[in-house]
């Protein structure tokens, strides 16, 4: 059924007290940026409820668009009538032909903000209720308690709005109440699932992708990119920095003991990655270890290389198994990019065998061998950062016109 | 001119000439190189290739291009044959397969292998239960046409795999190269179905296109070892321009199908109608579901096919005796004789077989020119 109408729930933010508004302008905003695709689509966000209209957008597309966006509790679609008894029974019927295949019992709920219509709430649940069940006598039965199904009649100035179904949402918090954070994002398996569980708790994430050419292929970078693009569905856009890298993981090979390779190039990377925050007023570095998956992720490797910084460092999937991030993973539709086999900056130049075991007084050390400064300075000089919305993808930036030719 | 004989080759569909012409000509980098020409080629073909399984319902992976529908039944067959010898040696199929299954079985038969070809009743059908009896401890595979080429008969495909579903180490494999936008799709791609061969100018692809769904988990080995390509299944520098062109083909064969099983089984109908009036002439193909809608196979009993294709063709009516693959052989068809169809009337056999291009006013001039020759044969008949 197309709707011309979708009503928004707000979820957790009911609680927040004064920042209440500050919660439903980002809601708003960022429902917007979900949308932005549809452009006849207007959204409203007021102080009980955030009102899309569709203007004519296809509903089961939007609708599809709006389950990702976090900070909604639930919404429901709505049809639009004429300001009459009669277009509103003609919508009702139609309404419960298409949903309801089973018997069940309803209700209807009126709510009137135009006191001037002809009809009061009493009348009009009396009367559409009336007309309903001799419409559908083997379907509805009334209860008003306890129905299985409520169809909501809105009668408001600029028209009336019918609204039966109840769509569940994402939950979480809206993006970006929380404030922002650096996800560092290799395009592995683990960080977009610590990207999106961040984003659920109401963090926008900025991508900090570490890039080094030749040794990491474009198709490494377009990989992290689409992966930035899935991920965006769930909260409108994301800014992706990519970071030079080449040199200092060049430097630090010629110049660092084998052992402790890995743990001095993730010091730089996060030596980095806190430098952007600072700058762009980030609060926090995330990322996508998992306590002891691999060397760098032993608690001692984390000691060694949060040296560098007091910045909080979050891992949102620290204690999830191998499995439990894959599940994720595939439910956010992460997984299938995520194992394309491009190298990434992790896996270039990996010791045979890397400190599982680091000492921070021998990283310290091994670190002063190599012009920190000066090698960040130039890296940081040379970012390049790319907004990049819901779904666009980079890996087959030829797919429109490959639709056309097959 | 009317074309009767869709079921030898089929023309290529101009769109389809063009994707393949454009492909050709501007993403013609090799889809394993890692430079920027090569991904864009490898971007294309898989996007073909998800297209096609995306059309049948399937996964990506489980599409794997090929050329042609010979090449897959081989490849099959003998991957089966390879890959599983060391738990059995036997192997079942009927007596109408195309001849690149019958003559692969034939290679096998020579390297030790043992072949059980199934019996079929007069209208050219396998009997599951015959199935079910040839099973053996060291069955590995079962090999089982889902429509005719010569005559049309749709196969049990379904209630076979049923029976399979008993024994679920045997490669259940169908050969679907007459199948494709007939509407039995949903057989076809039936869940106990393994395997399943296609060949892309069969409906309005290039030749030397074709694809093989290979169920997700199934083990066959390559045929062609090489580079590695198709999951190293099937190795050679990829055909894109062929593939891409093909997906295309799928896609209007899909889009298209309700419309053109209906048309076409409304031309077999006229045809059937009124050759049904003449008492010399047998028809083997039905005018119902159980056959194909394309296929019809007839004789005017004491005219050879050869000779009534030849008439027909001073008409500008192009049909064909049987199966075109083997039509210039001496030997009488294969399904008529495995029907036990006396040689005298099988060799008499000649099939038409109907196409996209095909309309209701191609069936009545086909029956009018009918009429005006059976008068001359009339001659010899009697």
């Amino acid at each position: 059924m197309q709707y011309d109408e979708i009503m928004v729930r707000y979820g957790e933010l009911s609680t927040k007290g004064h920042n209440r508004k500050n919660f439903i302008d980002r809601l708003g905003s960022n429902v917007r940026d979900a949308l932005h695709k549809f452009p006849e689509v207007k959204v409203h966000a007021n102080p009980d409820r955030l009102h899309v209209s569709l203007n004519g957008a296809n509903s089961d597309e939007v609708m599809r668009h709006l389950k990702l966006v976090f900070g909604i509790q639930n919404f429901s679609p709505s049809l639009k009538v004429d300001k009459n008894y009669d277009a509103v029974c003609k919508a009702a019927k139609e309404m419960i032909e298409e949903q309801v295949k089973h018997p069940i019992t309803f209700k209807i709920e009126t709510r009137r903000s135009d006191h001037h219509f002809e009809m009061d709430t009493f009348q009009m649940n009396r009367e559409l209720g009336g007309y309903l069940l001799q419409q559908f006598p083997d379907l509805l039965t009334v209860d008003v308690h306890h129905p299985d199904l409520t169809l909501r009649v809105e009668i408001r100035l600029n028209g009336i709005f019918l609204t039966s179904e109840k769509v569940p949402g994402a939950g979480g918090l809206p993006v970006g109440t929380a404030g922002k954070g650096m996800m560092m994002l290799s395009g592995g398996i683990d960080s977009p699932v610590a990207a999106y569980l961040a984003m659920k708790r109401g963090v926008s994430v900025e991508m900090v992708h570490f890039f080094s050419p030749p040794y990491t292929s474009e198709q490494a970078l377009a990989k992290a990119k689409e992966l930035t693009g899935k991920l965006a569905h769930y909260c409108g856009s994301i800014n992706f920095i990519q970071v030079p890298f080449t040199e200092i993981q060049e430097t630090i090979k010629e110049k660092v003991p084998e052992g402790y390779l890995m743990t001095v190039q993730r010091r730089l990377m996060l030596r980095l990655a806190v430098a952007l925050a600072e700058k762009r007023h980030g609060l926090a570095i995330f990322n996508g270890e998992s306590l002891g998956q691999v060397a760098s992720q032993t608690m001692q490797s984390m000691r060694a290389i949060e040296d560098v910084t007091n910045m909080p460092v979050l891992r949102p999937v620290l204690s999830y198994d191998k499995n439990e991030i894959i599940k994720i993973a595939k439910q956010i539709g992460t997984y299938d990019l995520s194992i394309l086999p491009y190298e990434d900056c992790c896996t270039v130049f990996t010791p045979p065998s890397p400190k599982t075991m680091p000492r921070v007084d021998r990283a310290r050390k091994y670190e002063q061998l190599i012009d920190v400064d000066g090698l960040m300075q130039k890296s940081l000089a040379n970012i390049k950062i790319t907004r990049i919305h819901a779904g666009e993808e980079f890996l087959n930036q030829n797919q429109d016109v490959f639709a056309d030719l097959l | 001119m009317i074309y009767f004989d869709n079921s030898a080759t089929t023309k290529i569909w101009p769109s389809v000439l063009s994707t393949y012409e454009k492909v050709a000509n501007e993403v013609w980098g090799n889809p394993s190189s890692l430079h920027h020409l090569g991904q864009v080629a490898w971007n294309l073909l898989q996007q073909s290739r998800k297209q096609i399984a995306d059309l049948y319902g399937v996964e990506p992976g489980e599409i794997i291009f090929t050329s042609g529908g010979t090449e897959g039944d081989n490849w099959v067959i003998k991957g089966t044959a390879f890959a599983k010898q060391q738990f059995g040696k036997h192997i079942i199929t009927s007596s109408v397969e195309h001849a690149a299954v019958r003559n692969a079985m034939k290679q096998l038969e020579e390297l030790g292998f043992d072949v059980t070809y199934l019996p079929v009743d007069d209208e050219g059908r396998v009997n599951p239960q015959d199935v079910q009896d040839a099973i053996r401890p060291d069955t590995i595979l079962v090999s089982i046409m889902a429509i005719n080429n010569e005559i049309g008969t749709v196969q049990p495909i379904k209630e076979i795999g049923e029976i399979l579903k008993k024994y679920p180490n045997i490669h259940y494999m169908v050969d679907a190269v007459q199948a494709i936008g007939k509407g039995v799709d949903s057989m076809v791609f039936s869940d106990r179905v393994d395997f399943a061969t296609f060949s892309g100018h069969k409906f309005h692809a290039p030749r030397g296109t074709g694809f093989v769904y290979k169920k997700r988990g199934r083990q066959i080995a390559p045929l062609i070892a090489g580079g590695g390509q198709e999951q190293g299944l099937r190795s050679g520098t990829e055909n894109t321009p062929g593939d891409a062109a093909m997906a295309r083909a799928v896609r209007l064969v899909q889009d298209g199908q309700a419309e053109s099983v209906q048309r076409e089984r409304a031309i077999k109908h006229k045809i059937i109608e009124h050759l049904k009036q003449f008492d010399h002439v047998r028809i083997f193909s039905k005018d119902d579901d159980s056959f194909a809608a394309h296929i019809l196979c007839f004789a005017i009993v004491g005219v050879r096919g050869e000779t009534v294709v030849h008439a027909f063709e001073e008409h500008d009516i192009y049909i064909s005796t049987t199966s075109a693959c083997s039509s210039k052989d001496e030997d009488t068809t294969s399904t008529l004789s495995a029907m036990k169809v006396p040689k005298k009337v099988a060799e008499c056999a000649v099939r038409v077989s109907l196409g996209d291009q095909n309309t209701l006013a191609d069936a009545d001039e086909f029956n009018r020119v009918f009429d005006e020759l059976y008068e001359g044969f009339k001659k010899i008949i009697d």
